[in-house]
């Protein structure tokens, strides 16, 4: 077997394993993580199937922007959580 | 075996949680909403006797046949259409026809020495306006969604909600964020302009580069505070931008289809291939659909931080 069949190998089965781990976890910070890491993976694959067009575009939109409005919508989410928890005097997250 | 997989059906229980101590209770907020409701149940179905129970049964399991049922009818389409379409690598008469005339006369029909450029604008040019415009139309929903100006904060709620924006999280104030910002920002901007201009030569153009650019944008906005790319990038300019892009494509594009169907000649000179100045008029809808993106790209990042695109209201 090839070196590079190799790592395609093991890069796909990389992408399985982010693919099923975003779905087992509960965290939902680790779930972004875990969905641009998928990302960056698939961004190493499209280079593999030469489609640097796409590569760059997973880079900068997959791994980058939305994994980034993920995080900002879940600083949101947290916000609510603590401004309805508040009066109660609870729920620090 | 069995009871900790339908813990984690549930949501109460996290497959990973064994892998970090310390971080219970990171979902306490809804783990108290589901007691309340689950209290909430209880006493209704006290108080209704057995209809309720009958019916919550009756509707779990219809509910519970119906859901397996849309999948498994989904999987079989999804596989069907698997199990027809063209293997890896194999020759596909009809599809390969339209391939082999992209490949064989793209350089000469379009200028453009990247194939793919030439492919998305030119011989494809009317589904990338198509496509700027779903990206347009996606930023006008999230602006009506999330844009805060003063009509629509008058509820207590909201303002309350308004003041805990700001000193919740200033990521502004983070010296490891500034640090690294300093040194990235200025070579992803430099990196997305080239990519953008170089649309017809080498991999990239329209959308890579412009959401390239919109990420430095981003990075930016938060590493030095939204006041910085504010100054630069007001609404105004934001949304002459966005106008100005779109319907320079939309004109351009128009004049070629135009000319195209009516067999007219058509007067844009398509330079030498290789050049920058060359592939006729991808170079400028590259700039124009890469203008939409990056304001697409920050204009959503804005709009979700902070309900507003470039500052007031």
């Amino acid at each position: 077997m090839e070196l590079s069949e190799l790592y395609e190998i093991v890069l796909l089965a990389l992408l399985v394993a982010c693919a099923v781990s975003v779905n087992l976890t509960k965290s939902l910070l680790q779930a972004v993580i875990i969905f641009m890491s998928y990302s960056s993976i698939m961004c190493l694959v499209w280079i593999l199937m030469e489609s640097p067009d796409l590569a760059i575009t997973e880079a900068a939109v997959g791994a980058g922007v939305s994994g980034y409005l993920f995080l900002v919508t879940l600083k949101k989410l947290r916000q609510a959580d603590a401004a309805s928890a508040d009066p109660k005097g609870g729920g620090e997250s | 075996m069995k009871e900790a997989f339908f813990r984690w059906l549930d949501g109460d229980m996290d497959v990973f949680s064994r892998f970090q101590e310390g971080q219970e209770g990171h979902d306490l907020p809804r783990q108290a909403w589901r007691q309340i409701r689950q209290d909430a149940e209880a006493g209704a179905v006290e108080r209704m006797g057995g209809v309720i129970r009958v019916e919550q049964k009756a509707f779990q399991l219809g509910y519970r046949i119906a859901a397996v049922g849309c999948c498994l009818a989904l999987m079989a389409v999804f596989l069907f259409m698997t199990a027809n379409i063209t293997r890896y690598g194999e020759e596909n008469p009809r599809a390969s026809e339209v391939a082999q005339r992209y490949i064989e006369s793209g350089l000469e029909e379009t200028g453009a020495v990247n194939i793919v450029a030439g492919m998305i604008l030119d011989y494809r040019a009317f589904d990338t306006l198509g496509e700027s415009h779903v990206l347009f139309t996606a930023l006008i929903c999230v602006m009506i969604l999330l844009r805060i100006d003063s009509k629509n904060t008058r509820t207590a709620y909201e303002d309350y909600y308004r003041t805990l924006q700001e000193p919740y999280f200033p990521t502004d104030r983070d010296p490891i964020l500034r640090e690294v910002g300093t040194v990235l920002v200025p070579c992803i901007l430099l990196y997305g302009i080239y990519v953008l201009l170089n649309g017809q030569i080498s991999p990239g153009g329209g959308f890579s580069g412009g959401a390239v650019l919109g990420a430095g944008l981003v990075i930016a906005a938060s590493a030095f505070g939204d006041g910085t790319v504010d100054r630069f990038l007001t609404r105004k300019r934001f949304q002459a931008a966005s106008f100005c892009a779109l319907s320079f494509y939309s004109f351009a594009k128009g004049y070629v289809f135009f000319t195209g169907a009516n067999h007219l000649e058509n007067h844009i000179p398509k330079g030498i291939p290789g050049a920058i100045l060359s592939g006729g008029l991808i170079l400028p809808l590259d700039i124009a659909v890469g203008l939409v993106v990056a304001c697409t790209m920050f204009g959503f990042y804005s709009l979700f931080r902070r309900g507003t695109i470039g500052g007031g209201n």
